[in-house]
């Protein structure tokens, strides 16, 4: 890994790079900000498979698993190549992992899994998740997952994904013996409901109205890039006729077949250009899409953080509320209105011993309610700091992987420009010889 | 050579006893000098009329008799064709001299080795026109001149007549000894076929220029489709494409840092946007066109067919008129001359003119393609740079915003 500097020199100045090779300087990236996890351990996705296997309801089914290796960072530097450690997930355990983290983690923005059913597809590409290159790139977007997870400064350190990457056996149990299923049923119902918070935090408002923008944006881009490939790929295709056209009109030419019958040959070749081409758009898609998803974890933290500012309200008025009771029943003024005030003015006044009573409980649930809120504005404060300070993180990476993918897509429309030429170059030759 | 001249030669002596003086200069319009250059080469050549069936006639014996001062190999010649024996066809219609052809070969391509036809003057010339028409720069030994004035009586005058078989006779051995033009299919046929097939295949030429504008009007017409369909997907593309830009200059709006990037790309987008318009109008307003009137043409070229085609059958019925009918014969004679004419010089002027027409096309259809190529390189060529000036842009911005923006 060299030093960030020349390597960013490189990027740009290498207009050859490849998909493969600007997806390694992402990763490079990622090992560079150096959390002790990645410090000492080389995490990749291998491979995948296909199994077949029984299902919970007894059905056979067949499904993919990948192959997360780790090995010793200093075993690859020393020059021994120790096999690496390895074990087979499924992408529902991939699932399971980041489900874990959110509920665990609910003010980090935890990075997205690769799309679970291929969307934003343009015709050729299959929308199978059985496809070999669907499944290819999904192996790449899990790999990139873990490393994000390993490059994260919180997410790294925690123990369940530690064992995920290392215990094969047993981890599921693990996981859910943490009880976090229970916090994220509750979760999934907060992040649902609608609710109005009193004092929005103008940050977090902001930041929720950029997700939905970048959300918006981004799907539009796909939607619009999907498009214009399969346009492309019809141009280029059509140019294939010209191929076999001039192959048969050079049958029946004596001077112009020789021309004729080359300058075919290039239309194919640029006719068949085309496949490599859209395939390595498909990665930019890809880096396109993490930001997508990644605008839906984004909007999840806000969401979050509403909710918590919206217990520490309610928590707050409600304390209010008991306050004013116990001052109400203490001096006998009615400033507000209630049902026991109603009564009490219909069936007249309680005896001293029923008031004393319910002074008695309400001073209790004052009590109990400070207590609730100082605790949930504690709860805020600290989850405005940490999702802060993560945001943060999160702008800062955005911006620079974003940043990479629209260089890699200039670099990928030179390469294609750059083949284009040299088609077109042939067949001017060819021609001229007609 | 003159040195060696033996009294074969047919030049001074027959020529001027036989024929009026102002018609000679007409027959032989040569040089006395190339007249004896033309004649005496051939003074080792067996003498036709002294050829006769009785003769020993297998091809090795045949050896001793060809002697050539040409660098070919004696042994190695197998192929011998004589022409003799002239005779008078007195038809309904015209007059007619033919000649026999005889042929001795061991040459596999020929069915058997031994062929016999009669052939007339026509007959030579037509196998002339096709090996110049086949092999445009190579040298055809020329023929006698065709006697233009028909019906004179002269042209059935014995001396004309021997003097005309022998330079038919020269004239067939050159095609034969020559290394291309004796491998030739119409040579073969000349020698081989019965005069019905020989008519036919005559006809084949034709007919293969049918065959021809037939082809080539489908391919033209392919072409010319699927540069429309190109056009059309172009436009496809270039909808498709409008939309990019302003989704990243949308998306720039949202953005901070990204901002200026977006922006970037948006506008380079657009102008790519802009170059794939001009190319799609260049093929619209170049290559198209000129596609579309090839398409045009082809049905031209059919056209003309037909109507030779008609001239043809035109004179194909005078002929069998005149050999049915009785009476008008005078008239119909005269007719059915005109109707030769006419056809010949339509047969000739469409020759020539097909010839023309193949060059033209050849021509502009390279160009054509050519400059559609080239175009379509210019079009690639400005949008590498629009993206080159967009990857240079980031790398100012990140030297110059002096944050290492990559770690």
């Amino acid at each position: 890994m060299a030093d960030s500097g020349s390597e960013d020199i490189a990027v740009i100045g290498n207009t050859d790079l490849t998909p493969s090779e600007s997806e390694n300087n992402l990763k490079n990236t990622m090992v560079e900000t150096g959390t002790s996890l990645l410090k000492k351990m080389e995490i990749s996705v291998a491979e995948a498979e296909k199994r077949t296997g029984k299902n919970a309801v007894n059905m056979q089914e067949t499904y993919t698993v990948y192959l997360i290796e780790t090995r010793p960072v200093d075993a690859a530097s020393e020059g021994t190549n120790p096999v690496p450690d390895s074990l087979w997930r499924r992408y529902s355990e991939f699932e399971l992992l980041r489900n874990y983290l959110l509920v665990t983690y609910p003010f980090l923005v935890v990075p997205p899994l690769p799309e679970k059913r291929a969307e934003f597809v343009w015709h050729k590409l299959s929308a199978d998740n059985m496809d070999p290159d669907f499944v290819e790139r999904r192996r790449v977007g899990l790999e990139n997952f873990l490393l994000r997870v390993a490059s994260h400064p919180v997410l790294s350190s925690d123990k369940i994904f530690y064992s995920f990457l290392t215990e094969e056996n047993g981890w599921k149990e693990t996981v859910f013996e943490t009880g976090f299923q229970a916090k994220a049923d509750s979760r999934l119902k907060a992040l649902n409901a609608t609710f109005r918070v009193k004092n929005p935090d103008k940050r977090f408002a902001d930041m929720k109205h950029y997700g939905d923008e970048l959300q918006s944006v981004i799907s539009q881009l796909l939607r619009v890039r999907a498009r214009a490939a399969d346009r492309l790929y019809g141009v280029y295709k059509v140019h294939g006729n010209y191929g076999r056209v001039f192959s048969e009109w050079s049958a029946i030419e004596k001077e112009m077949g020789d021309g004729l019958q080359s300058a075919g040959h290039h239309m194919d070749a640029y006719a068949a250009s085309v496949d490599d081409i859209l395939e390595e758009e498909e990665h930019y898609a890809d880096q396109l899409k993490e930001y997508l998803f990644y605008a839906d974890a984004l909007r999840a933290v806000c969401r979050k953080h509403e909710l918590t500012q919206y217990e520490l309200e309610m928590a707050a008025l409600d304390l209010t509320s008991k306050k004013q009771q116990r001052e109400e029943l203490a001096t006998g003024t009615i400033r507000t209105f209630s049902l026991k005030g109603m009564t009490s003015k219909l069936f007249g006044q309680e005896t001293p011993e029923q008031r004393e009573a319910k002074l008695n409980m309400l001073e209790t649930q004052i009590e109990e309610g400070e207590e609730l809120v100082k605790e949930r504005n504690a709860e805020c404060d600290e989850f405005v700091k940490s999702a802060w300070v993560d945001i943060e993180r999160f702008k800062e990476q955005k911006d620079h992987d974003l940043r990479e993918a629209l260089i890699s897509y200039a670099i990928m429309q030179i390469s294609m420009c750059k083949k284009g030429i040299q088609v077109w170059n042939n067949a001017k030759e060819c021609f001229s010889k007609m | 050579m003159s040195g060696s001249v033996v009294d074969n030669t047919v030049s001074s002596g027959n020529s001027s006893a036989a024929i009026p003086t102002d018609i000679s200069g007409q027959i032989l319009d040569l040089d006395e000098d190339d007249d004896l250059e033309v004649f005496s080469k051939d003074t080792n050549l067996t003498d036709g009329s002294s050829f006769n069936a009785s003769m020993q006639t297998s091809p090795a014996s045949m050896i001793n008799q060809y002697k050539f001062e040409e660098e070919e190999d004696a042994e190695t010649k197998d192929i011998f064709v004589t022409v003799d024996n002239p005779e008078s066809h007195v038809t309904a219609i015209e007059t007619y001299i033919t000649y026999r052809v005889v042929t001795k070969t061991t040459r596999s391509e020929f069915d058997s080795s031994e062929f016999e036809v009669r052939r007339r003057y026509q007959d030579f010339l037509w196998l002339k026109g096709r090996l110049e028409e086949a092999h445009p720069t190579l040298i055809v030994h020329p023929l006698p001149e065709k006697f233009v004035m028909k019906g004179m009586v002269e042209r059935f005058n014995e001396d004309f007549i021997e003097t005309r078989r022998r330079a038919l006779h020269r004239f067939l051995n050159k095609i034969a000894e020559h290394p291309i033009f004796s491998s030739s299919e119409d040579f073969k046929i000349f020698l081989t076929a019965a005069s019905g097939e020989l008519t036919s295949h005559k006809k084949q030429e034709f007919t293969e220029m049918q065959e021809y504008v037939e082809a080539f009007s489908q391919k033209i017409s392919s072409v010319d489709k699927v540069t429309q369909r190109i056009v059309r997907e172009q436009k496809e593309y270039l909808e498709e494409l409008k939309e990019c830009g302003p989704t990243y200059a949308l998306w720039s709006q949202s953005e901070e840092e990204l901002a200026e990037s977006l922006k970037n790309v948006a506008g380079s987008v657009d102008r790519c946007c802009k170059e794939t318009e001009e190319q799609v109008k260049h093929l619209n307003d170049h290559l198209i066109p000129v596609l579309h009137e090839y398409v045009l043409c082809a049905d031209t070229l059919k056209a003309v067919l037909r109507r030779r085609d008609n001239i043809q059958a035109d004179f194909e019925a005078k002929t069998e008129a005149l050999a049915t009918k009785k009476t008008d014969r005078d008239m119909m004679r005269d007719d059915l001359d005109k109707a030769e004419d006419r056809l010949e010089w339509a047969n000739n002027a469409l020759k020539s003119d097909w010839t023309r027409w193949q060059k033209v096309m050849r021509t502009d259809l390279r160009s054509a393609f050519v400059d559609t190529a080239e175009r379509n390189v210019s079009y690639y060529e400005k949008c590498l740079a629009v993206w080159e000036s967009f990857l240079n842009s980031q790398r100012t911005d990140a030297e110059g915003n002096g944050k290492v923006d990559f770690s």
